[in-house]
């Protein structure tokens, strides 16, 4: 049995076990990790979701069973220090020392920090570590208690320093980013994309400082700003380092292995440093004169290393592809392949839209055939796709600007399908796992859907950036094979939300037992339940009351569950007007039950922190002053916002507000495939954010233009048009047909958006459905329709009238107590759930 | 947290010291949840009718400390009884509490027994 020691049990070093484990021979080796952090390898890529949920066991790579039932000496929470490379042992801090026949190197890096004066000062930190996030977030909640407005800057404009921002902005401090170049994301991005960048992320509230060189940090022992020049100063409560990186290559120099002029343990293509018997892997290893600070490299370095020393002749690919997209900040960037390139090797095509924050770039060979890189900012959607393209050196269209601004004409789309890749084609890179692979699972007969195809091939586990690609692959292959392609609900149900839909229609289901009974097996789900749920409320109107065990758990109590257990209360306020006595009675009920209020995006008002037992009184006082259930908790219409409109505003073409109340009063309580929004703007400055809907009506000289299938939220989309210039009638008549349609035929929680990129045919598709009536459906859509409309009653009223429905609010069936589990903490004189953990 | 935790440990029922007498059966909604006070402890309890059997776990989802369970759905996977949390729809097998989609620790899960028309849940202390 021979010994490796690996050092570093971070995302490579991790990597590193698992794919050795998995491989033929290594029963004959004995695994020992050393980790210096206090946990077991964590996702790193994925850190800043730490900042939503405080769960770091949510982001572990493996846990600690894992490394016992392999077989795996796991030691975390202790350095090695020295490697004696002639005895081949190692010592650890606390003076341990174990030998090795082959020692694996996987210490990654630390952030740079860079000598500017004052660094050390309270207030600044790095982002590394959970460790790290800990410090700020504690940091940042102590700062908000005696600073309400604290500014928090990052110094660094790169794809990690952008992160960071993001992350202090959530935090709910002031952002400032401050880059030393004169644009942001330099390695990255031209100048144009950078400036639309910069753009985008200070409407969204970042704040950009460029060409700044920072003499000092200021502050007596804490940090209070920082200083770029004489009389150029930023006041900030908090700074984060985002500077770059420096690998952690120190027990190298302990032993004389060689080292990159800069740092770095210098590896040959099968990872090993000068040392035979001793491998340097991830964002330690110095390859081709480079560090690279992505985890696909690190991870193919792991792969080559675990080969090698099983004695296969694995090398490293001779390029590394550096392509990127930049994640979570609520705008898409990427880069891939050469982003700017010299003239002498081809030429740029650029596209750019300034008023939609849309930046283009793609560089072509000479000849025209070969895609050599590009930028894309504001929508990276083709970046996959592109990004293939260039891995793979295929053919591109004759007129290559078809890639970025797609076929003109009939909406075709300019590349072909994933199908069009070739087998050796590296669909995830973090995986490394090609086409051949993911289709031949699937060919094989040994994997029959996305879920099975991920979890054999680990395809798309890692950051999932390829999902969609896969996903399409997945459904491709299947095609081929002549099999169905099934996107069906769940195991009970082997059929698409609209099967089922028409299956329950057909035989007039109406329990959830008798849908089981009829066309399903087992006993459901936390998946079906709730889509069947919502198949009854579309045909029947049916509340949540009826069948409250099926509902999914905000319409159960017909209330949002909110993060410690109790809810929130959101009357309707059609249209966001209301009346001063009724705005009062919400104050009341506001004060009496300790509510914290909140306006909402919507035009209402939100009250959280209700507990369950109090439901039903809260919302007796509320319908006793003649509001209604708002819907918020439901996939179901939520609100219809407006602008004042030519009632008071001098620029209003139409009575927005009337119309918007017309159309919430309407479609309240309509239960969807998701939540539904409208807005309703009086002419084209669009105060209503009508195009951010699901529908949207903007009035303009001779009537309403009608817009569908829009969305805020992660993938924000305009709506598009699908009528012009009609009447108050029209336009009902039209909506009605087009969210009936959606009801109809969506697939579960696919808001509209959605459903209509996968409309074949799509908005032309769409509009010759509602507006020509082509698949002659139109007369019963807006029977439906008037059917839901006539049924509506208000839930919360049916309620709190059956005592036995009022019930199901108890916290205890045997006790009328409360649950004693609910701590509250102050908040702009207000009050919050307690955090867990403080 | 952890002692809230620490409070909830799986009884077999083999190991039924005390049975408490719940509340009526009448009280579950049928294939839904309640929660049940036992001195200082929450415990879900399910009427889980379709499968025609009862079952019990602690009301404490492992993932955030929210004291929710009861409010979870009722499902099988695979034909394994299991409960999915309110929350963020973790679920758990009702007949050994171990998370089914993912690496939580396992809830503590209680034997219930029915007898003229009452529900009794079985403590070891
Ligand atoms: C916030 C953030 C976002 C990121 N986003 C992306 C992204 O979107 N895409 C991408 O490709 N990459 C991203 N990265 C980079 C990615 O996380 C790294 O490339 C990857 O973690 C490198 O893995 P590693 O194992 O080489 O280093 P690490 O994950 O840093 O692991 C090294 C481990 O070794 C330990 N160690 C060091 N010295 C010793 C010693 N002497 N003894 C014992 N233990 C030791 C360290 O404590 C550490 O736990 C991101 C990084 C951060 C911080």
């Amino acid at each position: 049995m021979k010994t490796i020691i690996v050092v570093g049990n971070g995302m490579v070093g991790y990597k590193f076990c698992e794919k050795f484990i998995s491989k033929k021979g290594s029963e004959n080796y004995k695994l020992i990790v050393f980790g210096e952090e206090p946990r077991p390898a964590y996702d790193r890529v994925h850190l800043s979701e730490f900042f939503e949920n405080e769960d770091a066991k949510a982001l572990e790579l493996a846990p600690v069973s894992w490394y016992v039932d392999n077989n795996i000496d796991l030691i975390t929470n202790e350095r090695v220090t020295d490697i004696h490379r002639s005895g081949k042992t190692i010592t650890t801090a606390k003076e341990r020392e174990f030998s090795y026949d082959y020692l694996v190197l996987a210490t990654g890096s630390v952030p740079f920090v860079p000598p500017i004066k004052g660094v050390e000062k309270e207030g600044v930190f790095v982002y590394r570590t959970i460790e790290d996030l800990e410090g700020m977030l504690a940091y940042a909640a102590k700062l908000k208690k005696t600073k309400p407005n604290a500014k928090a800057a990052v110094l660094g404009g790169g794809l990690l320093g952008l992160e960071a921002g993001k992350a202090v902005m959530d935090m709910g401090l002031e952002p400032h980013v401050v880059e030393f170049a004169p644009k942001l994301m330099p390695r990255q991005l031209d100048s144009r994309s950078s400036k639309v960048l910069q753009l985008k992320l200070e409407s969204i509230g970042i704040n950009i400082h460029l060409s700044k060189a920072t003499n000092q940090i200021l502050g007596n022992g804490t940090i209070t700003g920082m200083e770029f020049g004489e009389d150029d100063t930023l006041n900030v409560d908090m700074l984060v380092v985002s500077a770059g990186i420096r690998p952690r290559d120190e027990i190298a120099k302990t032993c004389d292995l060689e080292m990159g002029v800069r740092g770095g343990i210098v590896v040959n293509n099968k990872m090993q440093t000068s040392d035979e018997a001793i491998y340097a892997i991830g964002e330690v290893a110095l390859y081709n004169q480079m560090i690279y600070g992505l985890v696909a490299p690190g991870y193919e370095m792991a792969e080559v290393a675990a080969e090698h020393i099983l004695g296969k002749d694995t090398v490293m690919s001779s390029e590394i592809d550096m392509s990127t997209k930049l994640k979570l900040i609520g705008v898409d960037v990427a880069s891939f392949g050469e982003p700017f390139m010299p003239a002498a090797k081809g030429h740029s095509i650029l596209f750019e839209d300034k008023t939609k924050s849309l930046y283009k770039r793609i560089n072509v060979s000479h000849d025209g055939k070969k895609l050599l890189g590009g930028i894309l900012v504001g929508d990276a959607t083709d970046y996959n796709m592109l990004h293939q393209i260039y891995l793979n050196g295929m053919a591109i269209p004759e007129n290559p600007e078809d890639l970025i601004i797609g076929a003109r004409g009939e909406g075709g789309a300019s590349f072909g399908s994933a199908m069009d890749l070739p087998d050796t084609a590296q669909i995830c890179s973090c995986e490394n796992v090609t086409k051949g692979t993911i289709c031949g699972v699937i060919e094989n007969g040994s994997c029959e859907n996305f879920a099975e195809v991920a979890k054999c091939t680990k395809a798309s586990t890692s950051c999932g950036g390829c999902k969609p690609m896969v996903v399409d692959l997945v459904n491709e292959t299947l095609k081929s094979l002549g099999k169905e392609v099934k996107n069906s609900v769940c195991e009970h149900f082997d059929y698409t939300r609209q099967e089922l839909y028409g299956i329950i229609k057909v035989k007039r289901l109406t329990s959830f037992d008798e849908t089981l009974d009829a066309c399903g097996k087992g006993d459901g789900c936390e998946v079906c339940k709730p889509v069947v749920a919502a198949i009854f409320a579309s045909l029947y109107m049916d509340t949540a009351n009826k069948e409250d065990v099926i509902q999914d758990s905000n319409d159960k109590f017909l209330a949002n569950i909110q993060r410690n257990g109790t809810y929130s209360v959101v009357p309707r306020i059609p249209g966001g007007e209301i009346t001063p006595e009724k705005l009062i009675i919400i104050g009341e009920v506001g004060k009496k039950y300790n509510l914290y209020t909140k306006i909402t995006g919507g035009q209402r008002i939100d009250l959280f922190g209700a507990e369950l037992n109090d439901l039903p009184a809260i919302w007796k006082e509320l319908i006793d002053g003649g509001f209604e259930s708002g819907h918020a908790y439901g996939k179901a219409l939520r609100t219809v916002k407006s602008c004042v409109g030519s009632t008071w505003c001098r620029y209003g073409l139409d009575e927005s507000v009337s119309f918007a109340i017309e159309l919430e009063e309407r479609y309240k309580g309509l239960r969807s495939p998701h939540k539904l929004k409208g807005g309703v703007s009086g002419c084209i400055r669009e105060c209503a954010e009508a195009r951010g809907k699901d529908f949207g009506v903007i009035a303009v000289e001779g009537g309403w233009n009608l817009y569908v299938c829009g969305n805020g939220g992660a993938t924000p989309k305009h709506a598009l048009l699908l009528t012009e210039k009609v009447d108050n009638e029209t336009c009902i008549k039209y909506l009605d047909r087009f969210l009936m349609y959606y009801i109809r035929t969506a697939a579960p929680l696919m808001r509209t958006a959605a459903w209509l990129d996968k409309l074949e045919g799509g908005m032309e598709q769409l509009k010759k459905i509602v507006v020509k009536d082509s698949l002659n459906i139109a007369d019963e859509l807006e029977r439906e329709m008037q059917f839901l409309v006539d049924a509506y009653e208000c839930e919360w009223k049916q309620a709190i009238e059956n005592e036995n429905t009022k019930k199901r609010f108890n916290h205890f069936v045997n006790s009328d107590d409360r649950d004693d589990n609910l701590v509250f903490v102050p908040m702009r004189e207000q009050k919050m759930p307690e955090h867990w953990g403080n | 947290m952890e002692s809230i935790l620490s409070k909830y440990i799986k009884v077999s029922p083999n190991e039924v010291k005390v049975w408490f007498k719940a509340a009526s059966v009448g009280d579950f909604h049928e294939n839904g949840g309640a929660c049940v006070k036992y001195r200082d402890k929450q415990i879900a309890v399910f009427n889980f009718k379709r499968k025609g059997q009862w079952f019990a776990c602690q009301n404490l989802c492992p993932h955030k400390m929210e004291m929710v369970l009861s409010r979870g759905m009722l499902g099988d996977e695979n034909g394994i009884p299991k409960i999915a949390c309110p929350m963020h729809k973790k679920t758990f097998s009702l007949e050994t509490g171990e998370n089914l989609n993912g690496d939580l620790d396992a809830i503590a899960t209680y034997p219930v027994k029915i007898e003229n028309d009452f529900v009794y849940i079985g403590f070891s202390e």
